[in-house]
């Protein structure tokens, strides 16, 4: 099953390569990663995704936790999260009836247009990852130029704490 | 306030620490650390190789459970202290290795003797850090010291760049740590440990199973008291040993690969087991769905990483052993009647154990040629009166003196348990010997292992430490030869020592004393001679070359399927 584990750590050089380390030396695997500062300037927030079964899940948070720069770590599975993605797509259609199903289609999925040009557009689309995921299968076929994706971020739902 | 230069204010708070002594080698990044050493209490002793620095602080730490020190230069002298290192964190030995950096502005720069050490001992420390500025300097040291010695310990690497060791600053008085993400549990969930006793109770066949954690803890009393007083027999691993008296009927001795046959079958056979500060090792267990199969597991550790990580447990306590097992005694004294009961209730289960004892001994044959479970027998013998430590290189050496050493007490057993550390073993004992020089300290070595820190002879020579190293000497890569002869049709490829020294003239050489035995009648009085010399001696024992260690359990197999001879 899919998990995504909240982390936050002391905002110090070297950090990242503490957390990366700690998965690639014990064989676990990273599906996205991000990390940003949080309000608090010495504290930054990781969102990891990652996959296996619950006892390697449960090593995963306990490494994690015994890392002396973690502060706190909260795993939980997708459906107990809010999390969301982002991904920029760069499209190269120039106008006509392609370009017009191309921008249906992005409004479909709420996406935004962030730069049009005679032989290109740029487009945002956030959401869950199921939704980001359904919305390329769907806008790969106008040829997708350059992609660029955040990975997941994430927050509980209060509703399960 | 007045200022004072970033080394003066490290050894400030290395006095503050109570550092009695620090192993190091010097070099230009740090010959600013050593131009004011002479000025303050602490001892320098000067090693040959920063390896054994490392592996001596290890050693010290070991022997006293206090935290080791060593100190040295940047690039190769940093790098150099990765095995010991990576040692120390497999056997979480508390210590903090300070190495030298180029100076920040040239961090980075690939400048003369720069190695990014920080990332290079990432994974084998408990944790590092880079020192940027010197007014972080005391904060930091603290903190490694802190960390080192709290929790489950490990070694801690401070990276200290030139720039910062030269700088200026004013040493403020116990800087407190300041580590948010850093608190660990020592006190046992009082209701799993209700739990677990209850279990204890009932059970009919119950055994425990103690690691090194047991012995870090300074626990070994109190696990005495309550095996004793509810007549639980004991076994260790290669780590525990020491955390219970061997010679007690309880003791199984150790367990494992190379472990007794009653202590294996006992695990395989037993209905509740007790694991104390230890971490189901694959050496240990063996085919894991095997391993105590029948049994419930309680498993007590200060890391809670350690537990359910190979085997699923019943009752986890994550915990400082020392409170657990007090906690333990205090259920015992108020449940008196259930303690007799189960006190009373084992007789079955040490007869079996006793039946499996005297089923298959650890034996050998003596004959004409000197048998090394001869002489590590004879050491034990000849070495009781003597309040004797015990270090070890790695390899059929180590095993035969884990098997046939008697150990009665923690912290007289210095062995690269994790890691399996060649050349362990002398720098080792050198540790050690500063910190007890009164003590009898014995370095049971193999001729292959010898060689990879040999050169610590002039060290021990230079600081008249009396180490004793008795070499088992077989000829071989005695280890490794055993599983080729059982596992690759005796393909002895590249384990031959075809060309070793003469150790009695390499001692001499050093300055040391060098003896040999080569007859069997003359091992007890060469160790005697050994023994009795105020000076370091190495003792060139010639012992049959093709003998192996037994029982064996083959990598990857049930530990109730041992070779026996
Ligand atoms: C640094 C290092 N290199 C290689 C090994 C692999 N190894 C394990 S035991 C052994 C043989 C050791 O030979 P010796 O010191 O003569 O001991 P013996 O087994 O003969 O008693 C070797 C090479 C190791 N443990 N450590
Ligand atoms: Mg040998």
């Amino acid at each position: 099953m899919k998990h995504i584990i909240n982390v936050l750590v002391e905002n110090e050089f070297g950090v990242l390569s503490r957390i990366a380390s700690l998965f690639s030396g014990r064989g676990f695997n990273i599906e996205s990663l991000t990390v940003a500062e949080t309000d608090d300037s010495t504290i930054s927030s990781m969102t990891i995704v990652t996959q296996g079964a619950d006892h390697i899940i449960e090593q995963i948070t306990k490494q994690l936790n015994k890392l002396i720069n973690v502060i706190k770590v909260v795993e939980l599975t997708e459906s107990e999260q809010m999390a969301r993605e982002l991904v920029l797509l760069k499209f190269a259609v120039n106008s006509g009836a392609k370009r017009l199903e191309l921008l249906r289609l992005v409004e479909v999925y709420q996406g935004r247009v962030l730069e049009l040009g005679p032989r290109s557009l740029i487009i945002e689309m956030t959401g869950e990852r199921a939704k980001v995921e359904a919305a390329l299968e769907v806008l790969g076929p106008f040829g997708i130029k350059e992609m660029s994706r955040t990975g997941m971020v994430a927050l509980a739902r209060d509703s399960c704490k | 306030m007045k200022k004072i230069s970033g080394a003066q204010i490290l050894l400030e708070i290395l006095q503050e620490q109570g550092v009695e002594v620090i192993f190091g080698y010097p070099g230009g990044a740090v010959i600013n650390l050593y131009d004011h050493l002479p000025e303050y209490s602490c001892r320098h002793i000067l090693v040959r190789h920063e390896q054994a620095a490392v592996h001596a602080a290890d050693g010290y730490a070991r022997a006293t459970g206090k935290v080791g020190v060593a100190l040295v230069t940047s690039g190769p002298g940093a790098t150099n202290t990765v095995t010991g290192l990576a040692t120390a964190c497999m056997d979480s030995i508390p210590m903090v290795v300070f190495t030298g950096q180029v100076p920040t502005p040239l961090i980075g720069n690939d400048a003369f003797q720069e190695a990014d050490i920080v990332g290079i001992t990432r994974p084998c420390t408990k944790h590092n850090f880079l020192v940027k500025r010197v007014e972080d300097l005391e904060r930091i040291v603290n903190e490694a010291f802190h960390i080192a010695g709290s929790g489950r310990p490990g070694p801690v690497l401070v990276d200290l760049p030139k720039d910062v060791i030269a700088g200026m600053s004013v040493k403020k008085d116990a800087v407190k740590p300041l580590l948010k993400g850093y608190n660990p549990n020592y006190t046992g969930h009082a209701g799993q440990i209700q739990r677990a006793m209850k279990m204890l109770f009932k059970a009919r066949r119950p055994l425990f199973y103690v690691g090194g954690g047991a012995v870090l803890a300074d626990a070994a009393t109190e696990l005495t008291a309550l095996a004793c007083r509810l007549n639980i027999p004991v076994t260790t691993t290669l780590m525990g040993l020491g955390a219970f008296p061997e010679d007690d009927y309880l003791s199984l001795g150790m367990l494992g690969m190379h472990g007794t046959y009653r202590a294996n079958m006992a695990v395989t056979k037993s209905d509740v087991l007790l694991a104390f500060g230890a971490r189901f090792d694959d050496r240990v267990t063996g085919r894991i769905d095997k391993f105590a199969a029948d049994a419930k597991i309680v498993h007590v550790d200060i890391d809670p990483t350690s537990i359910s990580k190979n085997v699923d447990v019943d009752i986890p306590i994550v915990g400082d052993l020392l409170d657990v097992l007090k906690k333990m005694l205090e259920v015992v004294k108020d449940s008196n009647e259930e303690a007799e009961r189960c006190a009373a209730g084992h007789d079955e289960w040490l007869k079996q154990i006793a039946h499996w004892r005297d089923l298959h001994k650890l034996s050998y044959e003596q004959n004409d040629i000197i048998k090394p479970q001869f002489v590590v027998e004879k050491i034990s013998e000849l070495a009781k009166g003597y309040n004797p430590i015990i270090s070890t290189e790695v390899g059929q050496n180590q095993m035969w003196a884990a098997q046939f050493f008697t150990f009665t007490k923690p912290r007289s057993w210095l062995t690269s348990g994790g890691l399996g550390t060649m050349g362990y073993g002398l720098p080792a004992a050198m540790g050690a010997q500063v910190a007890f020089p009164e003590r009898l300290v014995i370095d049971i070595a193999g001729d292959g292992s010898i060689q990879m820190n040999s050169q610590e002879l002039a060290t021990v020579v230079q600081y008249n430490l009396p180490v004793k190293v008795v070499i088992l000497n077989n000829g071989y890569l005695g280890m490794v030869r055993q599983w080729q002869e059982l596992f690759f049709d005796k393909h002895y490829s590249s384990t031959q020592m075809s060309h070793a020294p003469d150790f009695v003239k390499l001692a001499e050489a050093y300055g040391a004393l060098g003896l040999r035995a080569e007859k069997p009648e003359e091992v007890e009085p060469t160790l005697i001679q050994a023994f009795s010399h105020p000076g370091p001696v190495v003792v060139d024992v010639v012992v049959a070359s093709e003998e192996n260690v037994y029982p064996m359990v083959p990598a990857g197999e049930a530990i109730s399927n041992m070779l026996l001879v």
